[in-house]
């Protein structure tokens, strides 16, 4: 019959209305509560919670109380910073010659260390300046000791271009969080969450499976 | 919602009195102006802030069937969005266009809200609560929603914008298209209550018209959804045509005024059809009929909102379509069958017709509505069905001939 069409979409639509877990919205920083919510999440019920803090469950309840929302996101996700390990860094600058910008800028210095095991350097000065990168992530192929890393934050917003330029004192005291791009020995790894509270160290880190004598002789070899 | 500062008893002559009371004898017509102002004053108020309200409910209803959520920022469930709304206005700037008509410019916003606020003089939210019995209520208001057309031309013209221009001449072609079956709608209910007087409409309305003549409803309920220009008919103001239409250079409180106006359409259309086809402040029991009035309106008011969440924009030759050749033959039709019916059903001496007779009417319409329905939808469906196939390109297959 002509026009049930439009019947049709009225009752597409009053599915929606009525059930919402047909939301797609995703909330981003934050989202709000309500006390039913706040109360599960401390995991005791509604009236209790509401007579241990009475405060907390008013503010919820003017909908004022929010809790941090992200979206889910993968491990291998790059995003716009990176993470640094100075314990594996022997100062070789081979990301510096790799990067096809010219952003990084190393100066290094003779450090006396693990001179037996192949020369380390001391580094000076260590720049990225982000606010150029176009984050193709050559540097983190290109580092031969496995030291450089993608991280997964992305909220690297600033006031001023010379903030963009990270430092060697940055890259050294902010938390590490690196992404599993281009470096699966992390993916899947027993606990590794990009935005997990913890640190993942330089040995979790881990470094990437060597190529072994038979597997090169069959990829360079047979041809 | 819009009887909030009406109370039962509080109409004009209440007021009136009271200041009559006051003053001495000389000073009538003050104590008369005083009275007016103070109730067009609550009126307007009260109409703003359910306007207020009504975005808010707008928004995050039209969120919730479209399946995301509406403005949840401010205060619990966002509620406090229609005034960040005020204040943003507030804080624009004021921009008139180089060459622009600028008394125009700045009078039609103001002509166009005013069209809503004198409609609502004319609304009896209860039996004693009422601005205005005005005996031809009911051409009052086929006359005044017409002046918004005019509100919209001078907006569109006076803006000196191309695309402006564009949506005030869609709009003045539709409004004055959808004019025509509104008033014969409205006609046909004005027979069956023997009044123009919106509130001699109600008293006469034992049974609500809405079960006596469902065509009527149809069309009114149609073409006032076309009037208030909202989505199924949004074509003056279609965004992705058309900046935003008539309205595209304003700024500032003006674009509020059109915003204001724009929301308050709706909540005039509901109050209108609550009043012309569901029988007003009447109900049962112990409820107050006020309560009565405002829980009609509202559920015309949620159906308005559904079918504008749910329906895509008409093309204009549709939409014309669609008032000339749908709208205009069925309700020069229902005006006839309820003229005759009417005439056939009414008591010869004294003109007057009975609850029977209304029950009467209303099966004799209800099995026209049903016949009629039927054969507009096939005859829609066989012109739909004879629609030649489309003929593939002879550039489409030029390979294939070839081999």
């Amino acid at each position: 019959m002509y026009g049930a069409g439009m019947a049709k979409g009225l009752l597409v639509t009053m599915k929606n209305f009525v059930k919402p877990d047909r939301m797609f919205t995703v909330q981003y920083p934050d989202r709000k509560v309500s006390p039913t919510e706040l109360a599960k999440m401390s995991g005791v019920g509604v009236f209790t919670f509401m007579r241990k803090n009475p405060k907390t469950a008013f503010k919820a309840m003017t909908g004022q109380m929010t809790v941090p929302a992200r979206l889910k996101q993968h491990p291998r996700f790059r995003g716009e910073e990176f993470t640094w390990y100075e314990q594996r860094c022997t100062g070789c600058a081979s990301c510096a010659k790799y990067c096809p910008l010219g952003i990084i800028r190393i100066v290094t210095s003779p450090s006396g260390e693990q001179v037996q095991e192949g020369q380390k350097y001391h580094l000076d000065v260590f720049d990225i300046d982000i606010g150029r990168c176009m984050f193709c992530g050559l540097c983190v192929e290109a580092c031969p000791y496995d030291a450089l890393h993608m991280g997964s934050g992305f909220e690297e917003g600033k006031y001023r271009r010379k903030d963009l330029v990270v430092t060697v004192d940055r890259l050294k005291s902010q938390p590490k969080h690196p992404s599993t791009w281009f470096r699966p020995q992390i993916q899947g790894k027993e606990g590794y969450h990009p935005h997990g509270e913890k640190d993942v160290t330089w040995q979790e880190a881990g470094r990437h499976e060597q190529p072994s004598r038979k597997h090169q002789e069959e990829k360079w070899a047979k041809r | 919602m819009e009887g909030q500062a009406v109370k039962a008893g509080f109409d004009f002559l209440g007021i009136y009195g009271f200041f009559d009371g006051l003053m001495p004898e000389s000073l009538d017509w003050l104590a008369f102006l005083v009275a007016g102002f103070i109730l067009a004053f609550a009126i307007i108020n009260a109409l703003v802030v359910s306007t207020a309200v009504y975005t808010w409910f707008e928004r995050r209803a039209l969120g919730k069937f479209q399946s995301r959520l509406g403005p949840n920022r401010w205060g619990p469930f966002g509620l406090l969005q229609p005034i960040a709304d005020v204040v943003k206005f507030m804080s624009k700037e004021d921009t008139v266009p180089d060459g622009a008509d600028r008394q125009v410019f700045t009078l039609a916003p103001i002509v166009f809200v005013a069209t809503g606020f004198l409609v609502f003089a004319l609304i009896p939210l209860g039996s004693n609560d009422w601005l205005s019995r005005l005996n031809i209520g009911l051409v009052f208001i086929i006359a005044v929603t017409s002046v918004n057309t005019l509100a919209i031309f001078m907006a569109g013209w006076s803006s000196r914008n191309k695309y402006a221009m564009f949506g005030a001449m869609r709009g003045v072609a539709m409004l004055i298209s959808y004019e025509v079956p509104m008033a014969l709608a409205i006609a046909a209910v004005a027979l069956a209550s023997q009044s123009l007087s919106t509130y001699t409409v109600v008293t006469n309305q034992e049974v609500p018209f809405m079960l006596v003549m469902p065509l009527a409803f149809f069309i009114f309920v149609a073409a006032a959804s076309a009037e208030m220009s909202r989505t199924p008919f949004d074509l003056i103001e279609s965004e992705s045509e058309l900046g935003s239409g008539y309205h595209t250079e304003y700024s500032g409180m003006k674009f509020a005024l059109f915003q204001l106006a724009e929301f308050m359409a709706p909540i005039i259309v509901s109050c209108i059809v609550a009043t012309l086809f569901l029988s007003g402040w009447r109900g049962w029991g112990p409820i107050p009929g006020q309560v009565w009035f405002i829980l009609k309106a509202l559920v015309v008011l949620c159906a308005l909102l559904w079918f504008r969440a749910t329906w895509p924009r008409l093309r204009v030759d549709q939409i014309m379509e669609f008032a000339w050749k749908g709208l205009f033959p069925l309700s020069l039709l229902n005006l006839f069958a309820v003229a005759t019916e009417i005439q056939l059903l009414r008591d010869p001496v004294t003109g007057a017709l009975t609850d029977s007779d209304m029950w009467a009417m209303a099966a004799i319409n209800w099995a026209i509505t049903g016949i009629v329905f039927l054969a507009v939808s096939r005859m829609f469906a066989r012109k739909q069905l004879q629609r030649p196939l489309p003929k593939p390109s002879p550039l489409a297959n030029m390979g294939a001939e070839a081999e």
